[in-house]
């Protein structure tokens, strides 16, 4: 008896803390919606089979506990029962599954529209590239990387010439515009997720992974890595700033492009020279 | 296809009808296959007790140092748990520190605990005495396995005091942090890490041929593959994928050691670290996760495939039931470890593999959820009209079906590739795995223990503490992880030494000091455990031989507890399965393996 109740009170708790609690996920910023949906959905599937499992559990063990007079049944196998069971499980599952593989189809197909942005990453902070004018990234290699080209930006690239960088961990996004992430690790690997927009991928050296989004609300939100990156991980953060499209042209005005960061180190050399040579 | 299911049904239909009537005694007794084995017989302590090619020694020694090196496992979470529920308060850890505590309780408790004890421990206790051999098969090889994992362990402990100290890359390795200066323990520790992993594959090699060979070929008169007991199937089953999947785990050591060492570059490509390009290139990261992977999907099931065994049996002891759908359960086992080498990217889904992957391995992998859950349903089916003695093992198989379950679906999550997009790398990971791969498997290992106690030492375990024991264990490691899932969906990312000033991770603060604090009670528990297990040795109550009254073969040795050798002048010859209890047509509650069918004539007898 005692034994039934504490598991019965266990599910209870269990239930009562699911919908009770509150413990619960952040509002969703994106258009990735119907992954919270999905979720739900796989919770009530799930959740369904644990309760109805364990209180099945619990009733046999108060209903069947031990009784010197009592004799087990025998019955080694029901095929039919275990056929349904089998059969009424694949199908749930299948339920699980077809649908979040429609939204992972969506998930992995960007849109045409959407604004390429390149996300840097390395040990332990952020930086940003956009592509500029003509809306390509310039091509990059890790050979080039130095002080005075810290993206390793090929500026034998036309496109790579217009391309805006953005030195700092704060990122601004245009509401509603979809975007494409594409991201790059220097050193080690990391992650680019925000829980706001439900979407994370990891970030390796020496490939560009991505994935897309559309920042539907406008807002400040935190930038967190979620790949392990050695001892600054847990203070790797950064920010996205969810701006409209008059504050967004603000910021972006303030933005350096390649050229001009060029343009500026090359002066600032000559003046170095110039003074030395006074 | 719809032919092909009238057909089966016809055949069910005829199956049933023949054991609904009571088939004629069953007298066959195979001759004898094998020359008797010659055993080593030790005389000295040292032989005897030390260096002993005693498979039951071995076990239990394998058992012993698994739980050794699995309380410092248990106290590195503490240090762990402190940081993360009262960082102001215990600043005693900083980020390196945490780091490494983080890699080597997940590596210590993964590997050098559960592993060892289900395989090495288990494994060797049970799988002689249950299949009805003398020994292994290879007494001397599996002498030099255990030597082996306790040598990977005194490595693995010597990492702890290097220069650096221990690798802290996280349990998973990933390279190219694991050995750049970034990481703490890039320096020796990383080293000394995946040279203890190599001899522990070395040494579970030698150990798991014994295991597989002996199952296969030393199983005594009558003891046909469909009449051994759940536990020797999931053991052996398991043991089976740890032969296949421990070699990638052994290269991807080698690989990484000699990028670490002689500048190889298996998994690195051109980097650029700290303010200057590394002399790496062309190698790739993913590989290693691929080939850790295929090694570390399995490995959940080296894990939980000989506790899945050992519960069937537990509950169907402890119920006086046979366990339902015995071939069922038999299939399920085979089943999940064939399917668990085809889903092993499902750790990766946002790895920056081709995403075209997610689908395939979103489908095999929540298609083993269907035999998974089988056993589930006859574990609960099992009970239904049982006689349900609510003793220590039970408790603890009840409270294995219930955190299993709860593990079990939230793998239904984290295995849809696009829920898992949100959910990888946060708390709701970290509390999925240990539920269903830390707490469902160690409830089958206390209820294991308090089941053979008596069988290895002649006495009970102090039932008044085991109680306490389970209660607290159960109760207080649910109250652990199943909140932390909801960690996990605010979006707190694992592996962070501190969070706290991040906007709505504070909501999180109260709900990380009750999990401290629950985890610190939990871990407590677990010394009056051993308290209980070690006093119980000289002082326990002595147990009458066959207590639980179970039918399979280990009981019935002629010595109690069993000696060298196992059985005495004749090895012992398998009529039956070992579930017959409350056998309709018999007076005998339940009836031992080695019973023929002339001693029980009235008993129906089941087709094995």
């Amino acid at each position: 008896m005692f034994v039934s109740v504490i598991f019965v009170l266990i599910i209870i708790g269990s239930i009562i803390f699911h919908f009770w609690s509150p413990w619960w996920w952040t509002p969703v910023a994106s258009n990735w919606g119907n992954i919270d949906d999905t979720i739900i959905l796989s919770f009530w599937v799930t959740g369904a089979v644990f309760v109805a499992v364990c209180l099945f559990m619990a009733y046999c063990v108060w209903a069947y506990r031990y009784r010197p007079d009592r004799k087990a049944e025998y019955k080694p196998e029901d095929k039919k029962l275990e056929f349904r069971l089998t059969w009424l499980t694949a199908l749930g599952v299948a339920a699980l599954l077809a649908p979040g593989l429609v939204v992972w189809n969506k998930f992995i197909t960007v849109p045409e529209n959407a604004m390429k942005i390149e996300v840097v990453a390395y040990q332990w902070g952020w930086n940003y590239r956009l592509p500029g004018a003509d809306g390509v990234l310039g091509k990059t290699s890790v050979g080039l990387i130095s002080d005075d080209n810290p993206y390793g930006l090929d500026s034998s690239d036309p496109n790579s010439k217009d391309d805006i960088l953005v030195m700092d961990a704060d990122l601004h996004l245009e509401i509603n515009q979809p975007v494409k992430v594409e991201l790059r690790s220097f050193d080690v690997l990391h992650n680019f997720y925000v829980p706001q927009f439900r979407a994370k991928m990891d970030m390796l050296p020496g490939i560009i992974t991505y994935y897309w989004f559309i920042p539907e609300k406008k807002g400040d939100y935190e930038i967190l890595c979620a790949e392990y990156c050695g001892t600054g991980h847990y203070a790797m953060r950064g920010r996205v700033l969810v701006d409209d499209e008059k504050d967004y042209s603000n910021w972006l005005a303030k933005q350096i492009s390649f050229e001009k960061m060029i343009a500026k180190n090359n002066l600032e050399k000559n003046l170095l020279i110039a003074e030395n040579k006074n | 296809m719809s032919e092909k299911y009238t057909d089966n049904k016809i055949e069910t239909k005829a199956a049933d009808t023949s054991s609904g009537s009571y088939a004629p005694p069953v007298e066959k007794i195979p001759a004898k296959e094998s020359p008797e084995q010659e055993l080593y017989h030790a005389k000295s302590f040292w032989t005897k007790w030390v260096f002993s090619q005693d498979a039951k020694v071995i076990g239990v020694q394998y058992a012993l140092t698994a739980t050794a090196i699995g309380m410092i496992g248990l106290v590195l979470s503490w240090g762990m748990r402190l940081q993360l529920g009262f960082p102001e308060t215990f600043s005693f850890l900083g980020p390196a520190t945490y780091y490494q505590s983080v890699t080597m309780h997940g590596m210590i408790m993964v590997i050098y605990l559960l592993t060892a004890l289900f395989l090495g421990g288990f494994g060797n206790y049970l799988i002689p005495l249950m299949v009805g051999a003398r020994d292994m098969v290879f007494p001397y090889v599996n002498m030099v396995s255990y030597w082996m994992f306790l040598i990977a362990v005194l490595v693995l402990i010597a990492s702890f005091f290097v220069p650096g100290g221990p690798t802290g890359a996280g349990w998973t390795l990933y390279p190219p942090q694991a050995i750049l200066p970034g990481t703490p323990g890039s320096e020796m520790g990383i080293v000394l890490m995946l040279i203890s992993l190599s001899l522990f594959v070395i040494g579970f090699t030698m150990g798991g041929l014994n295991y597989v060979i002996t199952v296969l070929q030393s199983r005594t008169r009558g003891m046909t593959l469909m009449r051994m007991p759940l536990t020797i199937w999931g053991i052996f089953t398991a043991t089976v994928l740890a032969l296949l999947a421990f070699p990638a785990l052994f290269v991807a050591c080698i690989m990484m050691t000699l990028d670490n060492l002689l500048g190889t570059s298996f998994f690195m490509p051109e980097i650029f670290s700290m303010g200057e390009k590394l002399e790496y290139g062309g190698g790739s990261p993913i590989l290693f996760q691929h080939l850790f992977w295929f090694f570390g999907h399995p490995e959940v099931y080296i894990v939980a495939l000989p506790a899945f065994g050992i519960v069937s049996d537990l509950i169907s002891v402890h119920a006086r039931k046979n366990i339902f759908g015995y071939r069922m359960m038999v299939w399920a086992i085979v089943i999940i470890g064939a399917l668990s080498f085809i889903v092993w990217a499902h750790h990766m889904y946002v790895s920056g593999m081709n995403p075209w992957f997610g689908f395939f391995f979103a489908t095999t992998t929540l298609i083993i959820a269907v035999p998974t859950a089988i056993k589930v349903y006859n574990w609960v089916l099992t009970l239904w009209r049982g006689n349900i003695h609510l003793t220590i093992p039970m408790l603890f198989s009840l409270g294995f079906i219930v955190t299993f379950v709860n593990g079990g679906i939230t793998g239904l999550f984290l295995g849809n590739v696009i829920v898992d997009v949100p959910l990888s790398d946060t708390y709701f990971v970290v509390a999925h795995f240990h539920m269903v791969m830390g707490i469902a498997p160690l409830m089958v290992v206390f209820g294991a223990i308090y089941h053979w106690y008596p069988l290895i030492t002649g006495r009970h375990l102090n039932q008044t503490l085991g109680k306490i024991h389970f209660w607290i264990t159960f109760v207080g490691a649910y109250a652990i992880y199943f909140p932390m899932h909801y960690l996990g969906f605010i979006g707190v990312p694992r592996r962070y030494f501190e969070m706290y000033d991040s906007p709505y991770m504070t909501s999180g603060v109260g709900l990380n000091q009750f999990i401290t604090v629950a985890a610190l009670i939990v871990g407590f528990t677990q010394i009056l455990f051993l308290y209980n297990l070690f006093t119980s040795w000289y002082k326990g109550e002595k147990s009458e031989r066959n207590p639980w009254k179970a039918n399979s073969l280990e009981w019935h040795t002629p010595e109690y507890p069993p000696v060298h050798g196992n059985f005495g002048k004749e090895l012992p010859v398998v009529y039956r399965w070992p579930y017959d209890f409350s056998v309709p047509g018999s007076d005998k509650e339940y009836i031992p393996q080695d019973v023929p069918q002339s001693q029980v004539p009235t008993a129906k007898a089941e087709k094995t």
